[in-house]
């Protein structure tokens, strides 16, 4: 087992368990900080697959902006910090059975196809990632399409927050 | 190479040990005193307004929504700046219409008075 490998259980493990600890703890506020964890643990996995960026990416966003929106949202609700219900209901047995089956068929979905059979160009994953990134989100022929959907998907979030959250 | 990261999880190690030392150190060596004042929310020594766990103003939540926004907007604005030289005409328009969509937006928020605090 090489460096990378040991360092990727690692954080794998971390990733794991954090994640874990989201779904099981009963204070709302400690699962969203266990969810930092594991978002950190997501960012460290891409820095060991070279996807620099995205890690940034990861940080940035994920660990900056949509924890904090999680916090602020969990803040919003009453009783955060004394919770009194159960975790679990009854229907939990389907939901785990119902979540195995999705898990087991994205692994068969991923065994069939695999990454190499898309029909987008791939960035190549070299060292200057970024203006690969650059020159592939803006040349017609990559993904102009989907950077372009992207600013519309913006837009329908912004419109939408402000409608939902705003005064009436 | 991901070996450029090693400062950062130095960095990691280190903040987390010298943090988990600290506290180790203050539980062995401090004195433990309960009393009242001492066991009161911490607001930069004021006294405490309120319960520490009320429920938040909306508004915070609309603010954090539009701060991801914009955030994922800089996210695709920075590896075309980075390339925009070599890049010509095509890419700019391009840029100049994913600004434009998000433009509309922007001005809705502006218009609907989601900037402002009141």
């Amino acid at each position: 087992m090489t460096g990378m490998d040991s360092l990727f259980l690692i954080f794998a493990v971390i990733t794991l368990i954090s994640a874990f600890l989201v779904v099981t703890t009963k204070n709302l506020f400690h699962a969203a900080l266990w969810l930092i964890m594991t978002l950190f643990g997501v960012a460290a996995i891409y820095v060991l697959l070279n996807a620099f960026y995205l890690a940034v990416i990861q940080v940035i966003v994920y660990i900056g902006a949509i924890a904090i929106l999680m916090i602020f949202a969990i803040m919003l609700t009453q009783r955060v910090m004394n919770p009194s219900g159960r975790i679990f209901n009854k229907n939990w047995i389907i939901a785990a059975l119902l979540g195995a089956f999705m898990f087991i068929g994205l692994v068969i979905i991923s065994m069939q196809t695999g990454a190499s059979k898309t029909t987008l160009p791939q960035i190549s994953g070299q060292l200057d990632t970024v203006s690969e990134l650059g020159q592939a989100l803006v040349s017609p022929n990559a993904y102009v399409i989907p950077f372009e959907v992207a600013s519309v998907l913006l837009l329908a979030a912004l419109i939408g927050a402000i409608f939902v959250s705003r005064k009436r | 190479m991901a070996i450029e990261f090693l400062p950062i999880a130095i960095l990691f190690v280190l903040a987390i040990a010298l943090a988990v030392f600290i506290v180790f150190l203050g539980s062995i060596f401090g004195p433990k005193r309960y009393i009242n004042t001492k066991m009161m929310p911490y607001e930069s020594g004021m006294t405490p307004i309120g319960p520490g766990t009320r429920r938040m103003n909306v508004r915070f939540y609309l603010i954090a929504v539009l701060f991801i926004l914009f955030d994922i907007e800089v996210i695709f604005f920075l590896p075309w700046a980075v390339v925009f030289r070599s890049l010509g005409l095509f890419a700019l328009i391009e840029m100049l219409v994913f600004i434009g969509i998000l433009l509309v937006g922007y001005v809705y928020a502006w218009k609907k008075g989601a900037l402002e605090w009141e």
